[in-house]
């Protein structure tokens, strides 16, 4: 019981300053992108610039627009940020620790419905959204609630369906168990690069990451859903945001690139193991957060049509052919036709 | 309808092909060029401990001019605010006294002259109505102010220290008017 609160700690803390330093790497990856420096001024290389930021967004006015509904107003970045917290308990986060007294295991909980929990619990996350949008009670974050549910809703299909082909092949929903199969180099990767794709593309919709920022869409819609927050609350909904690019990320390198598998992993055993396997499954996630951040600062957003064409009349249908074959596949290899 | 420059194009709306259709060699195309981007050199010049030489012609804050001896150029002729579009300068003339030869070059001088630097528009009329080598615009920038009176700059500001002379010989036009 100790071990799993201090597990719990340990991945909170993880989690959130992951998420600040996110928020930092993704001005400088912007930097970059665009042939500048990026922050460097708060501490070296500015490195304190996620705490300068933090508290300025806590000494900003927390302001409640008086024809909001209050109570909502104040939900939907709680929501948000719970939410989005809330995921990370059922990931693994490498092997067991071996001690004297047993092994620790590296995740929080290991529930038989792993994979529908995450699912569950990131589509109760667009709630923080639709209940921020509305009760702003304004045009625009109204606008951006709708388009931020709408979105969610027509990619959630296509993700699910990608993510059956990863459990029929692995006979678990469990994502300790999903990989453990996934053992060595034996990635998933290289059996499902479509539903790869599409479990990719639609985790970038569920975040409300660029190209799919329609929900945001400063442009057009001036901040979207969080156009009347401020102070913290606003610093929540965009942790939130960041939480959910890490939990996304690890979810992408669990289900698709082995968790923390690594080649040539049975060279090594016991309490290494377990180190390197944390290692790899943390050089995964930032990768792939890296590649969530290069898509943004590449590509531009989508027009709202082109989502929902893109997501009901091109990713669902390729989403079902790839379930397909995979089923027939399986049939075949396991002799149901004999 | 003919093109005459031969540079007009024809804007197509054939349907995408399917490799268009797929987004994704576009898509990689589009990252790898930016990926290229993250070995480039930066352009960003750092403010505050880099600072960028002016052009040669660049007009800033003004400068009324004092000769070798120290004595103000300025005879209050009022051609600058004459030239003036902007209307920013006004000055008060007034007659020298005995005694006051070390202080200002010839009979008459600017016991007030003020510039507005909201008004100002850097044009640089001004220096080149005055026949007395008198008013430069120089390389110095205007700094910020809180109040919009502290814009109006009076002599205080604007005449040259002479512990602390401002260089105005590389300015474009200093080199006709010394050469007389």
């Amino acid at each position: 019981m100790l071990e799993k609160l201090i597990l719990v700690g340990i991945i909170f803390t993880i989690s959130l300053v992951i998420a600040m330093y996110a928020t930092y790497f993704e001005r400088k990856v912007a930097a970059w992108f665009q042939d500048r420096i990026g922050p460097d001024r708060a501490g070296p290389f500015g490195l304190l610039q996620p705490l300068a930021d933090g508290v300025k967004m806590f000494l900003k006015e927390d302001f409640i627009p008086r024809n909001s509904d209050k109570w909502l107003f104040i939900m939907g970045p709680g929501i948000a940020m719970f939410t989005s917290l809330m995921t990370s308990t059922i990931i693994p986060w490498g092997p067991d620790i071996v001690t004297a007294s047993g092994n620790i295991v590296l995740q929080v909980a290991d529930f038989d419905i792993g994979i529908l929990f995450i699912l569950g619990v990131v589509s109760v996350g667009v709630y923080g959204i639709m209940i921020g949008g509305w009760a702003s009670n304004n045009k625009f974050s109204l606008f951006g609630a709708i388009r931020a549910s709408s979105q969610m809703i027509s990619y959630e299909l296509a993700m699910g369906i990608s993510v059956i082909t990863i459990v029929m092949m692995t006979g678990s929903l469990s994502l300790r168990d999903i990989t453990e199969a996934q053992h060595g180099m034996n990635w998933n990767i290289f059996y499902q690069p479509l539903a790869f794709v599409i479990f990719f593309v639609c985790s970038l919709a569920e975040l409300n990451r660029a190209p799919f920022d329609l929900a945001e869409c400063e442009s057009e819609l001036i901040g979207g859903y969080h156009t009347e927050y401020g102070s913290m609350k606003l610093g929540f909904f965009l942790f939130a945001e960041y939480v959910g690019m890490f939990i996304s990320s690890a979810v992408i390198s669990i289900l698709f690139f082995g968790g923390y598998n690594f080649p040539g992993m049975d060279m090594v055993e016991g309490n290494t193991l377990a180190v390197l396997g944390v290692v790899a499954l943390f050089v995964k996630i930032f990768f792939f957060i890296f590649v969530i951040m290069w898509i943004r600062w590449t590509l531009p957003r989508f027009r709202f049509d082109q989502l929902m064409h893109l997501g009901w009349k091109t990713l669902i249908p390729l989403a079902l052919i790839n379930l397909l074959v995979t089923g027939l596949v399986i049939a075949f290899t396991s002799g149901w036709f004999n | 309808m003919q093109s005459l420059s031969n540079r007009s194009k024809v804007v197509s709306d054939k349907p995408m092909t399917f490799m268009e259709k797929l987004y994704l060699p576009a898509i990689l195309g589009g990252m790898w060029i930016t990926f290229t981007h993250l070995f480039r050199k930066h352009n960003t010049l750092k403010y505050p401990e880099q600072t960028k030489a002016f052009a040669p012609v660049y007009r800033g804050m003004h400068v009324l001019k004092r000769d070798e001896q120290g004595r103000e150029n300025c005879t209050a002729c009022g051609l600058c605010a004459v030239a003036c579009p902007a209307e920013a300068i006004t000055m008060v003339a007034n007659e020298r006294e005995k005694g006051e030869e070390h202080l200002y070059r010839e009979e008459k001088y600017a016991e007030i002259y003020e510039i507005n630097m909201l008004r100002c528009i850097f044009c640089g009329l001004c220096e080149e109505a005055c026949p007395k080598e008198a008013i430069f615009l120089t390389d110095r920038l205007v700094p910020t102010e809180y109040e919009r009176a502290d814009f109006i700059y009076g002599k205080d500001k604007l005449v040259e220290s002479m512990d602390y002379r401002i260089d105005i010989t590389d300015r474009q036009s200093t080199g006709k008017r010394t050469e007389k």
